[in-house]
């Protein structure tokens, strides 16, 4: 039994899926954060893996792609990081339920 | 890919990955999501591996495993123990619909669709390719990628910083 394309992007959209559940569902911001983060590997996964199988001029593109994901993933997991501990320090929570200041 | 060892890799390693993202999701525990999710990252540099995608795998495990993880950790130990359950809001139903709802719309297009896959074969080695697409067709999103980290970096220190 041969392993394709198609597996690795069953894998993608399955992590893509519990990312998407994780960032809509949880209630803690750091929970939230894992979700944005578990479906930006499912994109990774899907490029990577197209940069190995697709017909292209230059396969390697997608290799590049995912490097620049990752490196705005650090950028945007340090600055999450930082509004959660600077919300924590002036809300006493970082419950995203309990965060309504400007709820209408 | 047809070699034995490559399709018991990928079978155990989706399995590793897919088994410990639905952990982060099903845990209590906020530390134990995050060492579920170091598992699941760990798993995806895995698959990178047997995607011969060497350079991306070391990436995911020096940034992703290492540094992020190290990160979230720090964040959730700066934040009380109060704060530190998983549990979800009311929008728990609705998120499990529309997350299931994507994850079987992606999947089911990309298995019914017929894709040209080319016949190269894997990568011999992937650095020397990288740097140089890095560094000829990619050099202005890569120097605006080391500027969105030193803004991000400064922010971050701006943000957390008592006054």
């Amino acid at each position: 039994m041969s392993v394709g394309l198609e597996h690795y992007l069953v894998v993608g959209a399955i992590l893509f899926g519990i990312g998407l559940f994780l960032a809509l569902g949880k209630r803690n911001a750091i929970g939230i954060l894992m979700g944005i983060e578990l479906m930006l590997n499912a994109v990774n996964v899907t490029l990577v893996s197209f940069s190995r199988f697709a017909d292209s001029p230059r396969p390697i593109d997608g290799q590049v792609f995912a490097v620049f994901v990752i490196t705005m993933a650090a950028a945007e997991a340090a600055v999450a990081l930082a509004l959660a501990v600077a919300i924590y320090r002036s809300r006493e929570t970082i419950s995203v339920d309990r965060i309504n200041l400007l709820r209408w | 890919m047809d070699e034995p060892g490559v399709v018991i890799a990928f079978w155990g390693l989706a399995a590793i990955t897919v088994g410990s993202a639905l952990m982060v999701a099903i845990v209590r525990n906020l530390v134990h999501a995050v060492l579920f999710l170091v598992l699941t990252l760990v798993g995806v540099a895995g698959l990178y591996i047997t995607l011969s995608a060497d350079f991306v795998a070391m990436v995911q495990i020096l940034i992703y495993a290492g540094a992020i993880a190290v990160l979230m950790i720090f964040a959730i130990m700066l934040t009380p123990r109060t704060a530190r359950d998983n549990s979800e809001t009311l929008f728990r139903l609705p998120a499990i619909v529309l997350g299931g709802l994507v994850a079987a719309t992606i999947g089911l297009i990309a298995v019914s669709t017929e894709w040209s896959e080319a016949l190269d074969g894997p990568f011999p080695a992937t650095a020397t390719l990288l740097g140089e697409a890095l560094l000829d067709p990619f050099v202005l999103p890569f120097e605006i990628a080391s500027l969105v980290l030193v803004v991000a970096m400064i922010g971050a220190i701006v943000l957390v910083r008592e006054d």
